[in-house]
């Protein structure tokens, strides 16, 4: 049986059902957006973990020149590693069949067993390879998707100048190769490059290594210290050519996958806690005014012999019940969400199975978390139910006070038509509400801004990246370096217009105890296709002397313009040098270290050596160039600028896309709540008001004027609150995103701002009209009738 | 002296002041009352406007706390704790408003039933209700009653705890004479049936026919207590 008391409480709830249902979806909203990120965030964490654990993710890699196989032994025998596996890895041009751009690989050598100890791939597809097949390879599963790549068909490699004809046996996952990106790319470009696995037997006799390895992964005992062994493999490697040994942390895939995991987290507390914070204030709205006409119902309880306690729980568990609601509802919603999100994250981080599971902690923290907000939003309404003497509550509550506004005092009073100065007495008797209200449908202006910020910051960063500081048609890279004749070469390449050589080595910064491991990239200072650019300042020329680093490169390595830097060179004669910063510039994208090529050049003890060219070309010979290039013995990969922005743009479009439809979602959701809400509560304080001045005989239009007008008002104060709330927003997730893979820049279009206020101003019209026919229907005589 | 005043009390105030600040003037609504309110009797309070009924009844009734003064019910000193009060209106008070006080999302049984739930030993509602004329009403709503209709149902709620005193706040205020009328004889039925001590406060100097004592009280003082010596039903009285 349910109890009279609980009898009252459905029937009250049933009587604010819009403002509840309001209240509910914004819970709702704030719980999906909650337990959707947290548990996108956790199943991401963990698949990766248990890709990793099962898979054999190996802790600490290391890519040399050469190195007999007999220097693993004494790898393996460093104190601190658990095992070791070597491997011939070596970069190569494909060709692709019906396909004519130019693609890179990244060839992995197996044991002959066909299973690597560490780094262990998972089939999709197929089979891995068998000793005595031939020349069989793997292929990895955005590569294979991106061209329909299946067991059976053929593969041709031009590896090291020398043409090889493999057949595809399998599809594979790596957890080396989650994030499946060429090196120094920052998104997945799938038609362009792929990692293909062959036996070891064959790569090392293409690649001159019989005998030898030139990559390295090594497994640490738990108790290892990372840096130790990394530096005693250094020391081992130094004279093989070793390229510094480095952790996870800065294995590229992992690096990835991890920002985008931290970064997952920091969101998920964002946008929740706004719609946490405008559930709050539309709860204290609605109970303040539910305990304020209930106020002698509430002393009648007492008086029956209801305790505080009681009387205080009932109203409790009203609130519960819409918690309640719309904590069952974004428990479903953050299911769907971290579904689809997971999904999307399957496109371009590739596991071989994710782990979905919404956690109790998740959950719970969503409850607390919501819990503690409507504290916050009815601590006053329930505390003034608990308080409430019986004897006091018998006597009608005091006529609501009155006065002249700021603005009449203003001097207003001679211009505002009686109508407009209704209003304003209404706004300066709850000048704290209206605030409030306004506030609430501003944070929907921003939540919205915020949403389509993303999408004209993408823009903005394409076009940046790709139009004015990349604007070279090709990047080719050389399997070696070479002397400036081979810059001639490719100039005397009929369709080529314009080459800009360029010397990239690979480096370890050191500043203190801080390191990165970049390249180092030498570019000419007079250059037009790569350009270093300053967001503040514009084209940066490169200094003759002294190196330039990216200003995130240089908060990493805690230095400033005129520090020095220890540069450990990994090539050539490996020499280590002091380079005093010259400059710092801000860039959007990666971080990056430059220095005019003669000055690396000096620093390399080296003639004019390039590593490779940015080319323009003429657009009529990109398919025959891209042959030519390809098949030219010493060009080890080319890179177009076309298929990379491509690339950029597809995959950020696609996630930004569902951000923004999710964000413009619960963003009306907001500006509909707490305009109904508004206009509900007002319309109920005011009805015997409006009913009174229809019964003097104004028009209904005129009335609703009075109610909606104030509204309006609202909605007005909203719009700039908004954008400018929305601006703030923005630089805070900016914030967030700030990573040394890319930044965001705090771009917002004018468009933006002006289709968040019209979906704004559409909810709000929308809702003004529902109201509108409820004052029209306004039952004079009941209204009048009424106590109150 | 009836017989059953001879016996102890069943209420025993004593002292009871009460005073409010309002700012900087400290208004004395109570100052200093003895009371004692017996078994089975109906007492009327009569009293001009603003002397200080509605504060001495809302205090017997463990409404309000006296600023000084003490409360024995049945031979025992009431604490003014919450727990306490609670229990006492729960238990032992039954109260009657001016403006009936029902709650308006509820029909007629479950306003009765908010009662009977929590008390110990209730009237079942239905019964309640047949006792104040409403048995087929029980499923209205208070919107859906007139203002006797509503009262007799307030009554029920009142009187479904079984309990020992029943308090009324004018509680004919808000209603004309005939329906007034029936209000107090069901009153007037429920103090000679269950024997419920009865206290009424009214402007109504008739009412007072049909009460056991008159209590009129003045500048928030007993003024005079009055013993009827023939008390007549609700239907005799003449307005
Ligand atoms: N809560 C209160 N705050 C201030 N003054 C009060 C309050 N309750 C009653 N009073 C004052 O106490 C006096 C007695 O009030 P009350 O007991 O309601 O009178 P009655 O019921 O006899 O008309 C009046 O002057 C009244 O204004
Ligand atoms: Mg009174």
């Amino acid at each position: 049986m349910v109890s009279a008391l609980d009898r009252k409480l459905l029937r009250d709830l049933w009587r604010t059902k819009g403002q509840a249902l309001a209240i509910v979806l914004l819970v709702a909203c704030a719980v999906t957006t909650f337990v959707g990120s947290m548990g996108t965030w956790r199943s991401l964490l963990r698949s990766q973990s248990s890709y990793y654990d099962r898979y054999r993710f190996a802790h600490a890699f290391a890519q040399l020149r050469r190195a007999p196989e007999s220097l693993a032994l004494e790898v393996a025998a460093l104190p601190g590693v658990a095992s070791v596996e070597t491997r011939v890895v070596a970069d190569a041009t494909l060709e692709v069949e019906g396909f004519n751009e130019p693609v890179t690989a990244r060839f992995v050598s197996i044991p002959p067993s066909g299973e690597a100890k560490l780094n262990r791939f998972h089939i999709r597809v197929g089979r891995t390879i068998v000793p005595e097949g031939g020349a069989e390879v793997v292929v990895s599963e955005g590569f294979a998707n991106a061209h329909r790549l299946l067991p059976g068909d053929a593969l041709t490699a031009v590896i090291q100048g020398k043409r090889q004809s493999f057949r595809v046996v399998g599809v594979a996952l790596a957890p080396e190769y989650v994030y499946e990106i060429r090196p120094g790319d920052l998104m997945p470009d799938e038609k362009h490059f792929g990692v293909v696995w062959t036996s070891r037997e064959k790569l090392a006799a293409a690649t001159d290594m019989k005998g030898a390895f030139n990559d390295i992964a090594l497994m640490l005992n738990p108790d290892a210290s990372e840096p130790e062994v990394l530096a005693r493999v250094d020391r081992l490697f130094n004279r093989y050519g070793g390229m510094g040994a480095y952790g996870r942390k800065d294995q590229v895939s992992d690096r990835f996958l991890s920002d985008e995991i931290k970064q997952l987290k920091s969101n998920a507390v964002i946008v929740p806690s706004i719609f946490l914070g405008v559930a709050a204030f539309l709860l204290h709205v609605v109970m303040g005014r539910l305990v304020a006409t209930q106020r002698e119902q509430i002393a009648t309880l007492k008086a029956l012999g209801y305790s505080n306690f009681t009387t205080g729980m009932h109203f409790g568990r009203m609130i519960l019940v819409i918690l309640a609601c719309g904590m069952g509802l974004g428990v479903a919603g953050g299911r769907w969400m971290c579904d689809a999100m997971t999904r999307m994250y399957a496109t371009f981080y590739r596991f071989p199975s994710f782990v979905i599971e919404l956690q109790w902690v998740e959950i719970a923290a969503a409850a607390a978390l919501t819990l503690a907000a409507a504290s916050l939003g009815v601590g006053g309404a329930l505390r003034r139910v608990v308080s409430l003497p019986p004897a006091e509550a018998m006597r009608p509550e005091p006529p609501a006070t009155y006065h002249p506004t700021l603005i009449e005092r203003l001097g207003l009073r001679h211009v505002a038509s009686q109508s407009v100065r209704m209003i304003l007495r209404n706004i300066g008797r709850r000048p704290v509400r209206f605030a409030l209200s306004s506030l609430g449908i501003g944070f929907a202006v921003a939540i919205l801004v915020v949403g389509w910020f993303f999408n004209d910051a993408m823009d903005y960063l394409i076009d940046y990246q790709f139009r004015y500081v990349q604007r070279d048609d090709a990047t080719v890279t050389f399997t070696q370096p070479l002397s400036h004749d081979a810059v001639l070469a490719l100039q005397s390449m009929p369709g080529i217009l314009r080459v800009e050589p360029f010397r990239a080595v690979p480096v370890r910064l050191r500043a203190g105890h801080k390191t990165f491991r970049t390249a180092l990239l030498g570019l000419s200072p007079g250059g037009e296709l790569r350009r270093v650019i300053d967001r503040r300042t514009g084209p940066m020329t490169l200094p003759q002397e002294g190196m330039v680093l990216t200003s995130k490169l240089a908060d990493i390595l805690g230095v400033r313009s005129g520090d020095l830097l220890t540069v450990e060179v990994m090539e050539g004669k490996r020499p280590t040098r002091q380079v005093v910063l010259s400059a710092t510039v801000e860039e959007l994208l990666g971080v990056s270290a430059y220095m005019s090529q003669s000055e690396l050049n000096r620093l390399m003890l080296e003639g004019e050596t390039v590593s490779g060219a940015f080319v323009a070309m003429d657009r009529a010979a990109h398919g025959s160039l891209y042959q030519k290039l390809m098949r030219t013995p010493k060009v080890a990969g080319v890179t177009l600028r076309e298929a990379a922005l491509f690339s950029f743009e597809n995959t950020s479009a696609e996630y930004l896309l569902f951000f923004a439809s999710i964000l413009v979602t619960f963003a009306t959701i907001i500006a509909a709540g707490v305009v109904y809400n508004a206009a509900r509560v007002s319309l109920a304080e005011r009805e015997r008001e409006l009913a009174t001045l229809r019964v003097i005989g104004m028009t209904r239009g005129e009335v609703s004027f009075i109610l909606l007008g104030e509204l309006a008002l609202q909605v007005l104060v909203a719009l700039p609150v908004g954008s400018v709330l929305g601006y703030l927003l923005a630089m805070l997730t900016a914030s967030g995103v700030d990573s040394d893979l890319y930044r965001i820049p705090v771009i917002i279009n004018a468009s933006t701002y002006a289709s968040s206020m019209g979906v704004v101003v559409a909810a709000a019209v929308v809702v003004g009209l529902t109201v509108r026919r409820r004052i029209d229907r306004l039952d004079l005589v009941s209204v009048l009738k009424t106590k109150e | 002296m009836t017989a059953a005043q001879a016996a102890e009390p069943v209420l025993q105030a004593r002292g009871l002041t009460r005073s409010y600040r309002m700012g900087e003037v400290e208004v004395h609504a109570l100052r200093g009352v003895d009371l004692d309110l017996f078994d089975r009797e109906f007492v009327v309070i009569l009293g001009p406007s603003g002397s200080g009924k509605s504060t001495l009844l809302n205090i017997l009734g463990g409404l309000d706390v006296p600023t000084s003064g003490t409360l024995r019910y049945r031979g025992r000193d009431l604490h003014w704790s919450e727990g306490d009060l609670t229990g006492y209106r729960r238990e032992r008070i039954g109260f009657v408003f001016q403006f009936y006080n029902l709650i308006p999302s509820l029909t007629a049984r479950e306003n009765v039933l908010l009662v009977t739930e929590i008390a110990r030993n209730p009237l079942p509602a239905a019964q309640a209700l047949e006792m104040v004329g409403l048995a087929e009403r029980m499923d209205h709503f208070p919107s859906q009653m007139s203002g006797g209709e509503q009262q007799r149902v307030a009554i029920a709620r009142a009187i479904a705890k079984r309990p020992d005193l029943l308090l009324c706040d004018e509680p004919t205020g808000a209603l004309d004479v005939t329906t007034g009328r029936v209000v107090l004889e069901v009153l007037d039925r429920v103090n000679r049936e269950l024997g419920t001590t009865t206290a009424v406060i009214t402007h109504n100097m008739a009412i007072a026919q049909m009460s056991d004592r008159v209590v009129t009280i003045g500048g928030g003082r007993i003024s005079h207590i009055e013993t009827i010596a023939r008390r007549i039903s609700a239907q005799e009285l003449s307005w």
